[in-house]
């Protein structure tokens, strides 16, 4: 017995070796996005600091979150967290409150609070990162090319797979869209019952005919390897693959759903200052211009003037009139529910 | 007399010396299966804590949920007070929640709270957030009347509805999440009533999950006998070699072999590419991300457990045994109906209910290549693990899994006898 109690004391020592101070667990989005934040936020913070940071992937969402969170074992420290779902996670009690005081100046001088765009900092748990936006895509070889989300949505038209990311959020907005609903009464529309009727409906026209994915890394793939023909897809991941892999796609931003993405803590994370120092750090002016690697904008407006010129048609902030802001509010009120109600419709025949 | 005294004492010496035998015969047994109690405690501590707790979780979560009561205790409390659900609860009441709503936003607790409500009531989630946000900025204290606040925020305060979900949100015992697992749910009158028609998914995803289960224990039937009935016949150094080819898919990974899978089967994959080359087809058929893939894949997946129960049976199988009835007049169709297959039986009976239970709980590769129709009912445990966090509802769907598969078993062992089959 004693020798059990001995070798359970060491099994947990060694365990909670990897909890010592000076170590971050830092998760976000991996592929060409994650390489992008690593060279421009990770690495020189590690330059600076020496912190040891462990880089992990995810899928998105709040349920990983949500896990830690609740079960009280959080191994997270800092969190990459898409904003149509930040709103729930804080409202929630599934991140900390982020001190957005201490934001440091500007490259240009100007003070943090002032210099990040205002969405980027309206949520009291977060501090935005990027602006980026869910498009489609398509290969420059297929016969007809989609032009617009009701194309997308036609079968007849464009024969093939879509590929779509398996969640309620965008798809049903991007259902409305090519049902004829007008851009700013998407989110007014879907919060009424007879709404979200005619957005699985409309879903209902093309199941048969979608392909779903859990990552983002998987829609580049699947355009790649002939999974489907038309993928929905953040912006950043197909330019990283036209640009680097030279692949023969081409971005479609009509109907785009743009959107933020932010450093969060979750609640309970055993390094909150060192957290609150890596995020302070990676949100300054030029690791976010360093985001222009994957075409995604940046939050502050002191890093717009390092923005390369070739790379600004490809911002979602240049196609602003083709899509809407993704809602977080709406999500947060309605995420569960419409979750459950996509859940039920994607099972069934 | 002295006789019989003798007789007696002679008996009872004899008695006493057969009791301290006894005795120490006992003693003895005692020490042997102390010993072998200290050799299968690793096991027992394994099975306690791995095994028999988490199982034992999983049923207590199923109807025990507490997180509205402790919330908001006072509401809860309040609640249990109110009578008559037909007319709207009293100003008090309004009060308490106003305050505990603000507290819970102060916290940043209201969306938890308002999660567990909707999910009992649908569509009260969404109140309950939205009068969070705005109750924030609100001095409580001077308000004069809880009620017209409340429905101010909105209307929906203004109807027993929601309360009444309040109310039972608040039960901490509830078999609203065996409902749900049936496709049924219990209202907040208490009455429990069938799902909706587009709300009704785990009834037919069980079905369809038993069908499936069936059908690649046959497949895996008709395609395994022949080959263990094969390796069985042909001399022990062939047959290790051949062997080998069974075992091998069977020590590849998992993921691996439901990997290659995609790349046979996917819309430019080796299928599609050969038959589109030769012309047979204009348009790549549709083989994977469906039930046909699942099936295809399961099935190659769990052939081993078919075959290798059957062949350590056939192996032991006299075949003269066979000889026999063919001498005795029956024809060869008949001798194997008759004589081996009877004989066999336990081979097939071990490796069917193998196949079949193993399928029953199958996850990784319906997950990757199932699609839509092809999702089984772990998945759907998975997906409410994973992404709604409604781990009540998981384990309740566990737990009617795990009943149905005992009860299938009880049912196996009235027809078959589980004394009957053989590893």
């Amino acid at each position: 017995m004693k020798k059990l109690k001995l070798s359970l004391l060491v099994a947990s020592s060694l365990l909670s070796a990897n909890l010592v101070a000076g170590e971050l667990t830092v998760v976000s989005f991996g592929g060409a996005y994650g390489a992008a934040q690593k060279k421009h936020m990770i690495d020189p913070y590690i330059k600076e600091t020496g912190t040891k940071i462990l880089f992990e992937d995810y899928s998105g969402g709040v349920a990983e979150l949500k896990a830690q969170v609740e079960s009280k074992n959080v191994k997270w420290d800092v969190i990459d967290i898409e904003y149509i779902d930040v709103e729930r996670a804080c409202s929630e009690g599934m991140l900390e409150v982020f001190p957005h005081d201490k934001l440091p100046k500007g490259d240009d001088g100007k003070a943090g609070k002032d210099d990040f765009i205002p969405a980027a900092i309206g949520n009291e748990c977060a501090v935005g990162n990027i602006v980026w936006s869910i498009i489609f895509a398509h290969k420059n070889d297929l016969k007809t090319k989609p032009k617009t989300v009701a194309d997308v949505f036609d079968t007849k038209k464009i024969p093939g797979k879509r590929a779509f990311r398996k969640r309620p959020q965008v798809n049903l907005e991007w259902a409305l869209m090519a049902d004829g609903v007008a851009l700013k009464d998407i989110y007014k529309v879907l919060g009424t019952e007879k709404g979200v009727k005619q957005a699985f409906a409309k879903l209902d026209t093309i199941k048969k005919d979608i392909v779903w994915f859990d990552s983002w890394s998987q829609a580049p793939q699947l355009l790649n390897d002939g999974g489907a023909v038309i993928v929905q897809s953040a912006n950043g991941r197909i330019y990283s693959a036209i640009k680097k892999d030279k692949s023969d796609f081409n971005i479609v931003w009509d109907g785009q759903v743009y959107d933020l993405d932010g450093w969060a803590i979750p609640k309970g994370s055993k390094n909150k200052e060192e957290a609150i120092k890596f995020i302070l750090a990676a949100t300054k002016t030029k690791p976010l211009a360093g985001m222009q690697d994957v075409a995604y904008g940046p939050t502050r407006k002191s890093s717009e003037s390092l923005i390369a010129e070739e790379v600004k048609p490809q911002l979602p902030s240049a196609h602003l009139d083709k899509g809407i802001k993704a809602s977080a509010e709406f999500w947060a009120d309605n995420g569960s529910q419409l979750g459950e109600k996509f859940t039920a419709w994607l099972i069934k025949k | 007399m002295p006789n019989t005294d003798t007789t007696t004492n002679d008996t009872s010496d004899h008695l006493a010396l057969n009791s301290e035998h006894t005795q120490k015969y006992n003693q003895a047994i005692r020490r042997e299966k102390t010993k072998a109690l200290v050799l299968v405690l690793p096991l027992l501590f394994f099975l306690i804590v791995f095994f028999i707790t988490p199982i034992g979780y999983m049923l207590y979560r199923s109807f025990y949920n507490p997180t509205v009561a402790n919330l908001a205790p006072k509401t809860a409390e309040i609640l249990t007070q109110w009578q008559d659900i037909s007319k709207l609860p009293n100003e008090e009441t309004y009060k308490t929640l106003a305050y505990e709503i603000q507290q819970l936003q102060k916290s940043r607790l209201s969306g938890k709270f308002a999660e567990e409500v909707n999910r009992r009531l649908p569509r009260t989630g969404s109140v309950i957030k939205r009068t969070a946000r705005k109750i924030k900025e609100i001095e409580l204290d001077n308000v004069k009347n809880y009620q017209e606040l409340l429905t101010s925020l909105h209307e929906k305060w203004g109807k027993p509805e929601i309360w009444t979900g309040i109310r039972s949100a608040s039960d901490k015992f509830t078999i609203n999440y065996y409902a749900n697992a049936l496709d049924y749910k219990l209202e907040p009158s208490g009455e429990i009533v069938k799902q909706s028609e587009d709300m009704q998914v785990y009834l037919p995803i069980l079905q369809r999950t038993f069908t499936i289960a069936l059908i690649i224990t046959l497949l895996t039937f008709l395609l395994g006998y022949p080959v263990a009935y094969y390796l069985s016949l042909i001399p022990l150094k062939k047959a290790s070699i051949l062997l080998i080819f069974v075992l091998l898919p069977f020590w590849t990974s998992l993921l691996v072999r439901t990997t290659a899978w995609i790349a046979i089967l996917q819309s430019n994959g080796v299928i599609n590419q050969s038959l589109l080359s030769l012309h047979i087809i204009d348009k790549p058929l549709d083989i994977i991300y469906n039930q046909f893939s699942t099936i295809l894949a399961m099935t190659h997946i769990l052939l081993p457990f078919m075959i290798l129960p059957l062949y350590s049976v056939m192996k032991g199988i006299d075949s003269s045994y066979v000889r026999a009835a063919q001498s005795l007049g029956a024809n060869p169709f008949k001798a194997f109906i008759q004589v081996y297959f009877p004989l066999s039986l336990p081979g097939l009976s071990a490796g069917a209910l193998l196949v079949f239970i193993i399928s029953i709980g199958y996850y990784i590769t319906p997950a990757l290549i199932g699609g839509v129709d092809g999702q089984l009912i772990s998945n759907l445990v998975a997906h409410h693990m994973r992404s709604t966090n409604n781990w009540e509802l998981a384990a309740a769907l566990g737990s009617v899994l795990l009943v149905l598969i005992i009860a299938l078993y009880w049912i196996y062992d009235r027809l078959v006898g589980a004394s009957n089959i053989k590893l």
